[in-house]
């Protein structure tokens, strides 16, 4: 301020104290997380899926297991014991979803804009927030469900060691692949601000694209397939080498390309025009 | 102090708030009144930065909303009593607005207090009623002690007991030198709460003076008087500043004179008054009155009403 109001004195400089920041918004969205219900749920249909599936595809397995040297060349323990991961990036991606369209539905968000008035830091702040308690349950859940499956393997020799080259970066890969889909469920619950247009939206990138590409020509197809979202971002989780599908951290690397592609459209869209 | 210029909103080809111009000043409280769909809550959330206004602009304490460092500490607002997480605890939802601007946690709990929420303030928010609702959404605007409050429609869903808490906030508000500015759409509630009102109809501004003025222009005072010679006094009262007119009962529905002087007219001129009474005409009247062209929506009348 370099002219003088004499109507409307200057506003005081506010101190730091006071002031809006990034921490403080994350704090915010930290109170928000954990104080309603749904985020308990959805974790806990994650961490079930992921252990309870992985546990049941390994007992049916065992029970039939591979009986040819074909079979058993192409079978993959880590991603047996890890099947459950891909019911639970449902349960994820919804969760995503709610926490920025739910505040929509409820007019909640005209609130947490009044309290933050630049907007993108609230985006961030549940971006944050959720990916890190998205990544601290799910970690500890895959590295169980692979433990445990394992052991069920056991009992057939069909196992395989976590130190074996690639299948730690598979079991960690799973779980930042599902911090990865709750992101693309949060970036589409901002861009389109309608819990059913959302969870739509994410269940057709999730599993449309596949249907559309299985519709081409094979040779087409066999082109295409690796760069859609569920094979480039599940390739981080696999261990043995697919000629099909990309290379696991370039798959991963695109699968986030796209939750940013999405995360920077809701950002473009929140920062400007009526909340 | 919140300055709007010229401020507009159009959505697609409807014009929602049509190019106003008003100051609300500290130190008293500002009513906000018009019909439903005058354009209220859309200016309301302009002033928020929540709406972008297509033209004008409006600030608060000289600088647009979204410039503020410390928003909640500067305004405090209610503009949906309903926009909260149902399953959220009142106090966590306070909570997680007061962490955006480092309001401590003791502050929640002076609020929760201060609106009369205590006794349920861990209880989820989807169960409170309306008014619960309402006491919610003040906690919440008072959070950051704001020297600017405003507040879309608060009474709305309080009993007496509520409304008349409302009103002396309110007062009390003003009084310790806040800028205080409250929409409603009853005059009479607007009547008994706000010192200044601004009038909108269809987005336009159609009054904006001190609250006892705009009535006394817009519902101006008639007096009743009965006598033993309502011709003679008829004949005495008109003139050209003064309509006289004669109701059924045989009584004079005198304008523009007050029941001093008509009282002191019939004593001068020896005639025997049997009543002499002041009627207000009614607020809710005077107010469909002034925006009688302005409002949105509306039952078909008998004269409008096409076959």
């Amino acid at each position: 301020m370099t002219t003088a109001r004499p109507a409307t004195p200057a506003p005081p400089s506010v101190p730091p104290s006071q002031r809006v920041s990034q921490a403080r918004v994350v704090r915010s969205e930290w109170t928000k997380l954990r104080s309603q219900p749904s985020t308990a749920w959805s974790l806990l249909v994650t961490v079930v899926s992921i252990v309870g599936f992985g546990v049941l595809y390994c007992l049916l397995r065992v029970a039939r297991p591979p009986d040819n040297p074909a079979s058993l060349a192409t079978f993959d323990p880590t991603a047996v014991s890890l099947t459950g991961v891909q019911l639970a990036a449902i349960a994820v991606g919804v969760l995503g979803v709610l926490l920025v369209a739910g505040e929509y539905a409820t007019g909640l968000i005209r609130t947490s804009f009044t309290a933050v008035p630049r907007r993108l830091p609230v985006l961030w702040g549940k971006a944050v927030v959720f990916a890190l308690t998205t990544l601290v349950v799910c970690l500890p859940v895959t590295v169980v469900a692979f433990l445990v499956g394992q052991s069920i393997l056991s009992e057939k020799h069909l196992d395989i060691a976590l130190g074996h080259p690639g299948v730690a970066r598979a079991v960690l890969g799973s779980a930042l692949y599902l911090v990865a889909i709750g992101l693309l469920g949060l970036g589409l619950g901002a861009l389109l601000r309608s819990t059913a247009g959302a969870v739509a939206a994410l269940l057709g990138l999730l599993f449309g694209p596949q249907l559309l590409v299985g519709l081409l020509p094979a040779s087409l197809s066999d082109q295409l397939y690796r760069y859609l979202p569920v094979p480039a971002g599940a390739a981080v989780a696999n261990v043995r080498p697919d000629p099909v599908i990309l290379s696991p951290w370039t798959g991963f690397g695109l699968f986030c390309c796209y939750t940013g592609l999405v995360l920077g459209l809701a950002a473009w869209r929140l920062g400007r025009g009526d909340a | 102090m919140i300055e709007a210029r010229g401020l507009t909103k159009r959505y697609g080809d409807k014009l929602a708030v049509d190019d106003l111009t008003f100051a609300v000043r500290p130190g008293v409280v500002t009513g906000f009144l018009g019909p439903n769909g005058a354009g209220k809550s859309t200016t309301m959330r302009m002033i928020l930065g929540l709406d972008v206004p297509t033209r004008g602009s409006v600030t608060v304490n000289g600088r647009p909303y979204r410039d503020h460092a410390a928003p909640l500490r500067e305004v405090g607002a209610l503009l949906d009593a309903r926009s909260v997480h149902p399953a959220r605890s009142a106090r966590n939802h306070l909570l997680a607005l007061a962490q955006t601007s480092g309001i401590p946690r003791s502050r929640v709990d002076e609020v929760v207090e201060a609106v009369g929420l205590a006794s349920v303030a861990r209880k989820r928010a989807g169960g409170f009623s309306l008014g619960m609702g309402q006491r919610l959404g003040i906690a919440a605007a008072l959070l950051g002690d704001p020297g600017t409050v405003i507040l879309d429609e608060p009474v709305n869903g309080l009993d007496t007991e509520g409304i008349r808490w409302i009103r002396s906030l309110l007062r009390d508000l003003a009084a310790e030198g806040r800028t205080v500015f409250v929409s409603s759409h009853l005059m009479s509630e607007m009547a008994m709460t706000a010192q200044h009102l601004i009038v909108i109809g269809r987005g336009r501004l159609i009054a904006d003076s001190g609250t006892e003025e705009l009535i006394a222009r817009a519902a101006p005072g008639v007096v009743r008087v009965r006598s033993t010679d309502p011709e003679a006094l008829a004949a005495l009262l008109r003139s050209r500043d003064v309509t006289v007119s004669r109701d059924g009962e045989g009584a004079l529905a005198v304008s523009g004179l007050s029941t001093d002087e008509v009282g002191r007219a019939a004593g001068a001129a020896g005639i025997t008054l049997l009543e002499l009474t002041a009627q207000q005409a009614s607020l809710e009247e005077a107010f469909v009155d002034m925006t009688r062209d302005a409002v949105e929506f509306r039952a078909p009348s008998q004269k409008g009403a096409q076959p």
